[in-house]
């Protein structure tokens, strides 16, 4: 405590030196409640998600089984049986979602880093955060009256549309952020080789920022992946193998919200291992995405 | 011995050394006339007229924020694809005016090519694509003329010996130097007219910047070069003709060997002699 004091150039001065060991001490009381309160906060933080996870994993691991992935739903009353329409039927609804969000959101998003700073780009921005901010359900409801009432029937292709609209927003200013980091230096050097400035858009900006767009999109797959409200409207659902995309097709979150609020035992089990499937395929996306985002460096060889 | 004549010997045995015959006139590939380039309400360039001959190097010198750069980037139309940027006055580019209505800027870039202070390789391309990239963007498929012309500008920017083997990889793995000269054959090999070259040494180490001087003069024999730099022994070494930039006008303009011996301007005296800037 004295070699402190005497640092802080008080040596000799009776009243500071008294003064230093107390400011210290205190000093190190705040840091220590701060480094307490933060770390407390983190752990209520994480002891929800652990244990939603943990619990997923020991009710779902039990109900996993071969026959979930290659059987169809059983009928009330028999055991057994398996959601492979289901996981089929989300894998359809993602690539459906997909074909209409990743080119919507990433030329929306070229655009608005490109030709995006005037009112034009301003509003774009503004209504594309708003239908970021648009309760999923509200999405669903409205390709409900844009789709599913004119085709008179629930289909794969209206649960796609939705999906995809939740999409747009989210890639589309990934896109834009990421197309905006690539220097202006690179579209000078290829705007001056001669090269038009939609193809200089198109591959030297948009491809510098390629594998950034991908994890963008990557995660945007994997929050739809986990939507079910929106469905609810459109693709409905289907206990069934379905390959038409005008017809209701079958989600593992629909099925897992129906077989949730169902009287049933089995029912239950399958929804939790509909939940670990569920929860295995969002974790591998963000994981896979965070790779390939990690190495940013990585060129064409 | 006084500074002055200390630097006016070595310039003056540099330029007369390399500027070749210097009163051989050759025709004229560009003309600025009454150049004026705004920032917005920055007035940067404030009348500049210029003669570029061909097949001869011509230096623009001037301190920092001169606008030699913006007389560089107004003869190829870059200036305009900055914001809020306009520019007045007219530039000639074999008797053509390449502001004039009709003139897409796309078809001036392609004959006036660029390289920039900064070594700029596309990052997500390899070696030959950053070579092939003018032609391949421009919508040429063939490989066995991607393949020529990848070899002709690699040898012309005096890089091939150092990279041939290596062609698939990244541009970016290569040395500053190197990368610059990478640059360079990406900018030759949509075969340009004229060459602007943006200080293009400045990020280099002496022998990387002996290098692309050298390469300048040879470049010279098949193309117009204008070369901004901010470095004088740069334009005694490698220049022509020399025009002294200060404030946005052209102070003087002349043959290398005679700006740096023979100033007619009291300020482009004070300039070479390192009174200021």
């Amino acid at each position: 405590m004295v070699g402190l004091a005497g640092w802080g150039g008080a040596q000799g001065d009776p009243v500071t030196a008294a003064a230093a060991p107390r400011d210290a001490a205190r000093r190190r009381m705040a840091d220590r409640v701060m480094t307490g309160l933060t770390a407390a906060s983190t752990l209520v933080a994480l002891v929800p998600l652990a244990s939603v996870l943990l619990y997923v994993v020991v009710q779902g691991a039990g109900a996993l089984n071969w026959d979930f992935f290659t059987q169809l739903p059983k009928p009330v009353g028999e055991s057994g049986g398996g959601l492979a329409n289901a996981i089929v039927g989300s894998l359809t609804l993602i690539a459906l979602a997909s074909c209409v969000g990743v080119p919507i959101g990433i030329l929306g998003g070229l655009y608005l880093a490109e030709l995006g700073d005037g009112p034009l780009g301003w509003w774009i921005r503004f209504t594309t955060d708003v239908l970021n901010g648009v309760p999923s359900i509200v999405v669903g409801v409205f390709v409900y009256t844009l789709m599913v009432v004119p085709m008179k029937r629930f289909s794969a292709l209206a649960g796609g549309v939705a999906l995809g609209i939740i999409m747009i927003p989210l890639v589309m200013r990934t896109t834009e952020e990421l197309v905006r980091l690539v220097p202006a230096s690179l579209r000078e050097a290829s705007l001056a080789l001669g090269i038009p400035w939609w193809i200089t858009a198109m591959r030297v900006a948009l491809r510098t920022a390629a594998v950034g767009i991908l994890t963008g999109v990557m995660l945007a797959v994997a929050r739809i992946g986990g939507e079910t409200a929106p469905l609810l409207f459109t693709a409905f659902n289907n206990q069934y193998w379905q390959t038409r995309l005008d017809q209701p097709i079958a989600s593992l979150t629909v099925q897992l919200y129906n077989y949730a609020i169902a009287p049933y035992d089995d029912w239950h089990r399958q929804a939790w291992a509909a939940a670990l499937v569920l929860m295995a395929m969002t974790l591998t996306l963000n994981m896979t995405a965070r790779l390939v985002g990690g190495r940013r460096t990585g060129a064409r060889p | 011995m006084d500074l002055i004549s200390t630097v006016r010997s070595r310039a003056f045995a540099g330029a007369l050394e390399r500027s070749g015959p210097v009163g051989e006139a050759t025709p004229e590939r560009i003309r600025a006339v009454e150049l004026h380039a705004y920032f917005g309400r920055t007035h940067a360039v404030r009348g500049v007229s210029l003669g570029v001959q061909t097949n001869r190097i011509t230096a623009i010198i001037g301190p920092s924020g001169c606008g030699k750069s913006t007389v560089l980037r107004c003869l190829n139309r870059m200036h305009e694809l900055v914001p809020g940027a306009r520019m007045e006055g007219r530039v000639l580019l074999d008797n053509e005016d390449i502001y004039a209505r009709e003139v897409d800027p796309v078809m001036i870039r392609r004959r006036v090519g660029m390289v920039f202070q900064r070594a700029t390789p596309f990052p997500t391309m390899s070696i030959y694509d950053n070579v092939a990239a003018g032609l391949r963007l421009n919508g040429v498929r063939d490989r066995r003329t991607l393949d020529e012309v990848v070899e002709h500008s690699l040898r012309q920017a005096a890089l091939w010996d150092e990279v041939k083997d290596v062609l698939g990889r990244p541009g970016t793995s290569l040395s500053g130097g190197q990368q610059q000269r990478l640059c360079i054959a990406r900018a030759l090999a949509v075969q340009p007219e004229v060459l602007l070259m943006d200080e293009p040494a400045s990020a280099l180490d002496p022998a990387s910047t002996l290098k692309i001087e050298g390469l300048a003069r040879i470049l010279r024999d098949h193309l117009t070069i204008v070369l901004v730099t901010h470095n004088m022994q740069q334009a005694a070494r490698a220049s022509d003709y020399t025009a002294f930039m200060l404030g946005g006008e052209v102070v003087e303009f002349g043959p290398t060997a005679d700006l740096f011996t023979r100033p007619r301007d009291p300020r482009t005296e004070d300039y070479i002699t390192g009174r200021f800037g």
